[in-house]
């Protein structure tokens, strides 16, 4: 029997979401544990899926991208690595799609072939720094400060919570050029090797494969040729990064919700007890049928929103609710799974154990849940 | 160099559908890949051909996912008359698409992951006319010439032979390629070349349904896996284990 498909399907998407599918399969899903005990992911995991296209979407052809944004199949491809059941890998792995997007909007040509380039071919790394030890959310009072010395700026300050921190070769860093408020940050990318910088590994709860860091600036001479974009511009680039940054993680979160379903599913209908299947008691019948429901709204949701970015639109606050639905999404099923699995999910290396710690860093990072509804609220002129 | 590789497009494994009761074959009606094992072929084609030569592909159904591995072109063929063509009928059509190509190799799986018969392609090579080395563990081409390690119970078998030639290659003689973004985009504007059998001039009569030279009569069920033998250790376990393998002759 033929399947019904969506109205967003597209042949030439699904065959790239099929490939990452495969890729998933073979090369990701059997190793996501240890990588998680490595505590970082094999550097050549970024040549292999650079050569499937995975880093591509949204950047110019002359890079090495794909010559066109396409959010839902962005979507697809995300949600496909996603069933590999690690948040630390896509955070470390695609750490790419948020420090290269400010350049590829703002970057001169020069500084587009000597960052972006290397990075899409996965002979380089490039992570986004932004948050500071002294604050996160309230990213118009950073503190990092830049200051213009001949052809160089000379950074000082910290920045944290930063993923491939530990080895990306390129940081897009949001420094203070100018004065107090938005109108005095701008963007500057300082090279991995450079004098002054320090990177401190951080031990974390979840996204255990993910290379997180503190990084020291202390003198940090960054020529002005890194500068992305206008000076004081910084902000708005921010801003514009953390809306497809947003959609991103609530299309893992979802697929997350979806993997938490089919291990409780599968383990349901194989565990015994009471002489008969898990699944054959209503209680967990119907907690699976919870589970269900809420990732397919979201599911249709994030679909709908995908898709009105490929129109022009740009949903600010639904994107922002979306991610708040998401995520409390995640939280429940992986709950759920956890509880239909019981012990079984609490013993490290099970995939629902893994997903259930990284549901706080999907609910937290790229703009919390309290944040989105702040955001969302004033968008709508609640 | 042009090297033709064979595809196929099988129905998932994981999802392969029901059987016809009326023509005892797979109804074909659900989602169609790819078969893996043609995917070695292809990949091996792409780097024995590395830039310099043409790989093409012949099929008797529409296959993108190949032309994106990086194929140059395709050669389709598609007739309602091919419905039901046995392992000959397959081999005739074949045969008479690869000869459209001129190659100078010819690769392709040992055989199906649907219908297993393994023969069509030493089936193709006969009718063609070529030499052609089965099970092929590493295929190499130098001057004229095909070197291939033949895969064998005990080990393998160097073998030579002259171009043009048919090779038939096992899982894993090579890792093969995933299909990329750019090469997905790239197959929608590669040539192929979609012939009916008139075209190759193949009689209907000789193919499908009509041209069968054999008869499937019956279809059963796989037996139901019988229990094990279950050797408890008492000292002897791994004498015992090793004269029940040798019992099967597996060592």
């Amino acid at each position: 029997m033929a399947t019904v498909s969506s109205p967003y399907a597209d042949p030439d998407r699904e065959a790239f979401v099929d490939t990452v599918r495969q890729f998933t399969e073979r090369e990701l899903a059997p190793n996501v544990h240890q990588w998680d005990l490595d505590g970082e992911i094999p550097i050549h995991l970024y040549k292999e899926a650079a050569a499937i296209g995975i880093f591509g979407d949204g950047f110019e052809a002359a890079y090495g991208g794909h010559g066109q944004r396409d959010a839902l199949l962005r979507m697809g491809m995300l949600q496909a690595l996603a069933m590999a059941g690690s948040g630390g890998l896509i955070a470390s792995l695609l750490s790419n799609y948020i420090g290269l997007s400010p350049i590829q909007r703002f970057g001169t040509a020069e500084l587009k072939a000597r960052v972006i380039a290397p990075c899409l071919a996965g002979d380089a790394i490039s992570a986004l720094a932004i948050t500071e030890p002294g604050g996160g959310s309230d990213v118009a009072r950073i503190t990092t400060v830049a200051k213009r010395e001949g052809d160089d700026f000379v950074v000082n300050g910290s920045k944290t919570f930063i993923t491939s921190g530990m080895r990306a070769n390129f940081i897009t860093t949001a420094v203070r050029t100018g004065g107090e408020g938005p109108a005095g940050i701008s963007m500057l990318v300082v090279d991995g090797d450079s004098a002054g910088l320090g990177r401190t590994k951080l031990d974390k709860m979840g996204w255990l494969a993910s290379d997180t860091a503190t990084l020291y600036f202390d003198d940090v001479r960054v020529p002005a040729t890194n500068l992305v974009g206008e000076e004081g511009a910084g902000f708005s680039m921010i801003v514009n990064n953390f809306n497809a940054e947003r959609i991103d993680m609530a299309a893992q979160s979802i697929a997350f919700s979806r993997l938490c379903f089919d291990e409780a599913l599968a383990y349901a209908r194989d565990r015994q007890t009471f002489g008969k299947p898990l699944a054959h008691h209503q209680v967990i019948r119907h907690k699976l049928v919870e589970m269900d429901r809420t990732i397919r709204a979201n599911q249709a949701w994030c679909e709908l929103l995908s898709w009105r970015l490929n129109q022009g639109d740009d949903p600010v606050a639904e994107i922002a609710e979306l991610k708040v639905a998401a995520t409390l999404g995640f939280e429940f099923c992986a709950r759920e799974a956890a509880q239909i699995l019981g012990g079984a999910s609490y013993l490290r290396g099970d995939t629902v154990e893994r997903l259930y710690r990284e549901v706080r860093v999907q609910a937290i990072g790229g703009g919390s849940e309290e944040i989105m509804r702040d955001l969302a609220s004033r968008q709508l002129g609640i | 160099m042009k090297v033709v590789v064979c595809v196929k497009q099988i129905p998932d494994p994981a999802d392969p559908g029901e059987i016809d009761p009326s023509t005892k074959t797979l109804k074909r009606d659900v989602k169609l890949i790819l078969d893996e094992s043609d995917s070695y072929g292809v990949e091996m084609a792409l780097q024995l051909v590395d830039g310099d030569g043409e790989v093409v592909l012949v099929s008797m159904a529409p296959n993108n996912e190949v032309l994106a591995m990086g194929a140059d072109s395709a050669i389709l063929v598609s007739d309602e008359a091919l419905a039901g063509s046995d392992a000959l009928g397959t081999a005739k059509v074949l045969a008479a698409a690869i000869k459209r190509a001129e190659p100078d190799l010819v690769l392709a799986a040992t055989e199906s992951s649907d219908g297993y018969t393994g023969t069509v392609p030493e089936q193709v090579a006969e009718l063609l006319g070529m030499p052609s080395v089965t099970f092929a563990k590493e295929v190499a081409v130098a001057d004229g010439t095909v070197a291939v390690k033949r895969q064998t119970e005990a080990g393998y078998d160097d073998v030579t032979c002259p171009l043009p030639c048919l090779v038939s290659v096992t899982a894993g003689v090579v890792e093969p390629r995933y299909p990329s973004f750019k090469g997905i985009m790239a197959a929608k504007s590669k040539p192929v070349d979609e012939v009916g059998i008139a075209d190759l001039g193949i009689d209907a009569g000789a193919v499908g349904w009509a041209g069968g030279g054999q008869e499937i009569v019956a279809i059963e069920p796989a037996p139901a896996r019988e229990a094990g033998e279950i050797v408890e250790d008492e000292g002897d376990a791994y004498e015992r284990i090793v004269s029940f393998l040798e019992e099967l002759k597996v060592i």
